[in-house]
C-alpha cells in the first residue's frame, strides 16, 4: 500500500513537470506517464479507500471499487493513446491541459466523498476549456467561453445541491442519492449538464468541433463519461433517466444527417451514444448498468478513433466540412481503414466493440418489457449507422473526389489509431476481458445466431436505404450552412437581450453621469465659489448702472466686484475680519 | 506530367462489383431470416424480416425528416453567428 499513490496525483503533478522538459524528453514522458499511472492503478487492491482528515471531515480521496475501476482503466487507456496521437504538437499547453483534464477525471471517478468529487469536477471544466482555447481562433475562444459559462452554471447547481445535502444529512459520503428532495435534484441537474442532456447538450456540439485536433480526442473521452459514472453511482434505477436517455439517443441523429462539419457530426453521435448509457443507468438492473459501463468503455475507444481519423484528415487537408472532402482513401488509406473500424464499432457490427455492449442495454430494456424505449433505441441504432457509420467514412474518404493529394497521416497518429482500432476489434471479438471488469458479474452472451443475424439485417437494410436514397438523389446533399440548435437561444435572443439591457442601462448610466456628476456638480461648484460675488452684485445692481466704466483705465463695476472676490480683497473681507476680531475680543475680555 | 495512379474505385466496374456484392448480401440476409430462430423479448421481433424492414423504414424516415422538416427549420447562412 505504501508504494502506491492516488491515480490523479500521477497525472496532475506529472502535468506540471511538462513545461520543464525539452521536446524530445517530453515525447517519451507524456507517453510513459499514463503507463506509470496504469501500473500504479493495477497495484492498488480493489475496495481500497485512501482518506485524509480535512477540517471536521474525513475526505475519501480514493475509493477503488468495481464501478470506478472500470472507468479508471479506460481513462488511462484513453490518455495513453491520445498522448501518442498529439505528439506532433509543439506547444506545451495541450499536453499540460490534457493531463490535468484526464487527471481530474480520474480524481472525480475515484472520489469517495462529495467534496473531493466537486473539486475534481470543476478542475475537469478548467482543463477542458484550455483544450478548446488552445486552438487560438476567434471561434474557439467564444465557443470556449460559452462552454465555460454553461459548465459553471452546472457546477454551481452541483455545489448548491452538495451544500444542502451535507447540511441535511451531516455526511459528505458520495453514494446512492436518488431523487428525494431539492438538494438531490440540484445535484442531478449538475450531473445532467456534463452529461449533455437534451437542451443542455449544446455546449458539446458547439465547442467540441472548435477545439484543437488532439483536444477534441481528449474531450470526447472524459467529461460525458465522468458524468455517466456519477449518474451510475448516485442515481441508478431513476426512471426519469430512461426518458432522458431515449431523447438523447434519438434526436441528435437528425441533426447529424444534415450537418456539414464532420467533427460536429461526431459530436452529435456522441450525445446519441451517451443516450444509450443513460437509458441503461435509468433501467438500473445489473445487466443494464453493466451495459452502460461497457458501452462507455467502448464508446471512448470508437469515438476517440473516429475523432482521431477526422483529426488526421484535418491535419493533412486543413478541411473538415463534408463539402470540402472526399476521395481521401487514395492518399490516406490507413486512416480510411481505421475510420471504417471505428464506424463499424459505433454501428455495432458483429465482431466490433459496439455489438457486445449496446446490445446489453437493449436486452435490459427488452427484459423490462419497455416496448417504446426498445423501439426508439432500435431506431437510434439504425440511425447511428447511417450518420456515423456510413456518412463519416463515405464523405471523407470516398464519395466525390475533392482532389486533395496529401500525405498519409503522420506515424504517431497512425500508431494511436492502430492501437485503438485493435482494441475496438479485440473488445468486439474477445469480449470476456471487457465483461470481466464490469461492476456486476456479466452473464450476458452477445454472440447468439439470432442476435448476429438480426443485427446484421438491421444494419444492411439501413445501408440499403442509404444506397438507394443516394443513388436516387434524395439523400440530402451537404450544404455549407450552419444548423441552429438549442444554443441559438443563448447566442441570439439572450445575446440580444443582454445587448439591449446593456444599451438601456449603460445609456441611463451615461446620461446620469453627464447630468449629475459633470453638469450639476460643476454648476453647484461654480455657484458656491462665486456665491459672495453673486450676492454682492445682486444687492448692488439696483443702485448702479450696468456696464458703465467707472473711470479711465478701470473696468465695469461687475468686473471689479468679481476680481475683488476672486483675489480675496473685497471690502466684505474687511468687515468679516473686524467682526471676527470683535468676537475674539469679547471672548478674551468677558 | 506524371499520370496519377488509378485507384480502386476510379474504375466503374469496381464500384459495380461492390454494389453487386452488397445487394446479394442484402438478399441473402432476407432469405436467411426465415431460417433463424429468434430469441425475442417482444412478439413482433419474431415476425419475418422485422429487423430488415425496420432498418430500412427507419432510415428512410430519418433522411426524409432531416431533409424536409429539420433542415428548412434550422438551416442558416454559414456566417450566421459571426
Amino acid at each position: 500500500m505504501s508504494n502506491v499513490m492516488p491515480p490523479f496525483v500521477i497525472f496532475i503533478l506529472g502535468a506540471l513537470v511538462i513545461p520543464f522538459l525539452n521536446e524530445r524528453v517530453r515525447s517519451v514522458y507524456v507517453v510513459a506517464l499514463p503507463v506509470v499511472g496504469f501500473i500504479n492503478l493495477l497495484l492498488i487492491p480493489v475496495d481500497t479507500l485512501m482518506t485524509v482528515n480535512f477540517l471536521d471531515y474525513q475526505l475519501t480521496l480514493v475509493r477503488i471499487d468495481r464501478l470506478s475501476l472500470a472507468f479508471g482503466y479506460i481513462f488511462h487507456i484513453a490518455a495513453f493513446v491520445t498522448a501518442i496521437y498529439i505528439l506532433h504538437v509543439r506547444k506545451n499547453l495541450e499536453y499540460v491541459a490534457g493531463f490535468i483534464y484526464s487527471g481530474a477525471a480520474l480524481g472525480a471517478i475515484f472520489a469517495g466523498d462529495l467534496f473531493t468529487f466537486f473539486v475534481f469536477w470543476e478542475t475537469l471544466t478548467v482543463g477542458s476549456v484550455m483544450l478548446i482555447w488552445a486552438r487560438c481562433t476567434k471561434r474557439s475562444s467564444s465557443a470556449g467561453f460559452r462552454y465555460l459559462m454553461i459548465h459553471v452554471t452546472g457546477g454551481l447547481s452541483l455545489l448548491a445541491g452538495i451544500v444542502m445535502m451535507v447540511n441535511e444529512t451531516g455526511s459528505i459520503a458520495f453514494g446512492n442519492i436518488g431523487l428525494t428532495g431539492l438538494s438531490s435534484w440540484l445535484i442531478f441537474f449538475g450531473f445532467g449538464v456534463n452529461c449533455a442532456w437534451p437542451f443542455l447538450h449544446t455546449w458539446l456540439t458547439d465547442a467540441y468541433p472548435e477545439a484543437t485536433i488532439g483536444g477534441t480526442v481528449f474531450l470526447s473521452a472524459f467529461t460525458t463519461k465522468t458524468a455517466v459514472y456519477a449518474l451510475a453511482r448516485a442515481y441508478p434505477g431513476t426512471e426519469l433517466l430512461i426518458w432522458i436517455g431515449v431523447v438523447m439517443a434519438a434526436f441528435p441523429i437528425f441533426f447529424a444527417v444534415i450537418e456539414n462539419d464532420l467533427r460536429r457530426v461526431l459530436a452529435y453521435s456522441l450525445v446519441n451514444q451517451v443516450g444509450f448509457m443513460v437509458v441503461g443507468i435509468g433501467i438500473g438492473t445489473e445487466l443494464a448498468i453493466n451495459g452502460a459501463v461497457a458501452h462507455a468503455f467502448n464508446d471512448i475507444l470508437f469515438k476517440g478513433l473516429l475523432f482521431m481519423s477526422m483529426g488526421a484528415v484535418m491535419y493533412r487537408t486543413g478541411k473538415i466540412n463534408a463539402t470540402d472532402l472526399g476521395g481521401l482513401y487514395k492518399s490516406m488509406p490507413w486512416t480510411a481503414g481505421f475510420c471504417i473500424v471505428g464506424a463499424a464499432s459505433i454501428s455495432a457490427f458483429p465482431l466490433f466493440s459496439g455489438f457486445v455492449s449496446k446490445s446489453m442495454v437493449m436486452s435490459a430494456a427488452g427484459e423490462g418489457h419497455m416496448v417504446g424505449v426498445w423501439l426508439v433505441l432500435l431506431f437510434a441504432s439504425a440511425g447511428v449507422f447511417h450518420h456515423a457509420g456510413i456518412k463519416i467514412p463515405f464523405f471523407a474518404f470516398f464519395g466525390h473526389d475533392a482532389g486533395h493529394r496529401v500525405k498519409e497521416a503522420p506515424k504517431h497518429m497512425l500508431i494511436a489509431m492502430g492501437i485503438t482500432a485493435f482494441l475496438c476489434i479485440f473488445n468486439g471479438t474477445f469480449y470476456k476481458p471487457l465483461y470481466a471488469v464490469l461492476p456486476y458479474p456479466a452473464l450476458y452472451e452477445p454472440y447468439t445466431l439470432s442476435h448476429v443475424v438480426t443485427q446484421t439485417e438491421l444494419l444492411f437494410y439501413s445501408a440499403l436505404a442509404f444506397t438507394l436514397l443516394l443513388l436516387s438523389g434524395i439523400y440530402p446533399a451537404e450544404i455549407r450552412a450552419v444548423n441552429i440548435d438549442f444554443d441559438w437561444f443563448y447566442r441570439k435572443p439572450l445575446n440580444a437581450f443582454v445587448n439591449g439591457v446593456a444599451l438601456c442601462l449603460n445609456g441611463f448610466n451615461r446620461t446620469m453621469d453627464r447630468l449629475l456628476v459633470r453638469e450639476l456638480t460643476g454648476a453647484v461648484n461654480e455657484v458656491a465659489t462665486n456665491a459672495m460675488a453673486i450676492v454682492a452684485w445682486a444687492i448692488m445692481s439696483p443702485f448702479v448702472k450696468k456696464g458703465v466704466p467707472l473711470g479711465p483705465g478701470q473696468g465695469s463695476l461687475k468686473t471689479r466686484v468679481d476680481l475683488a472676490f476672486a483675489t480675496g480683497t473685497s471690502p466684505v473681507g474687511l468687515f468679516a475680519a473686524c467682526a471676527g476680531l470683535f468676537i475674539v475680543m469679547l471672548f478674551v475680555f468677558i | 506530367m506524371e499520370k496519377e495512379k488509378t485507384h480502386l474505385f476510379d474504375k466503374p466496374q469496381n464500384v459495380k462489383r461492390l454494389l453487386i456484392i452488397f445487394f446479394s448480401t442484402v438478399i441473402l440476409l432476407f432469405i436467411l431470416d426465415f431460417f433463424v430462430h429468434k430469441h425475442a423479448h417482444f412478439p413482433f421481433e419474431t415476425w419475418p424480416v422485422f429487423y430488415a424492414i425496420f432498418g430500412f423504414v427507419a432510415c428512410v424516415i430519418l433522411v426524409l425528416v432531416s431533409r424536409f422538416v429539420l433542415r428548412p427549420l434550422v438551416k442558416r447562412r454559414e456566417d450566421y453567428y459571426e
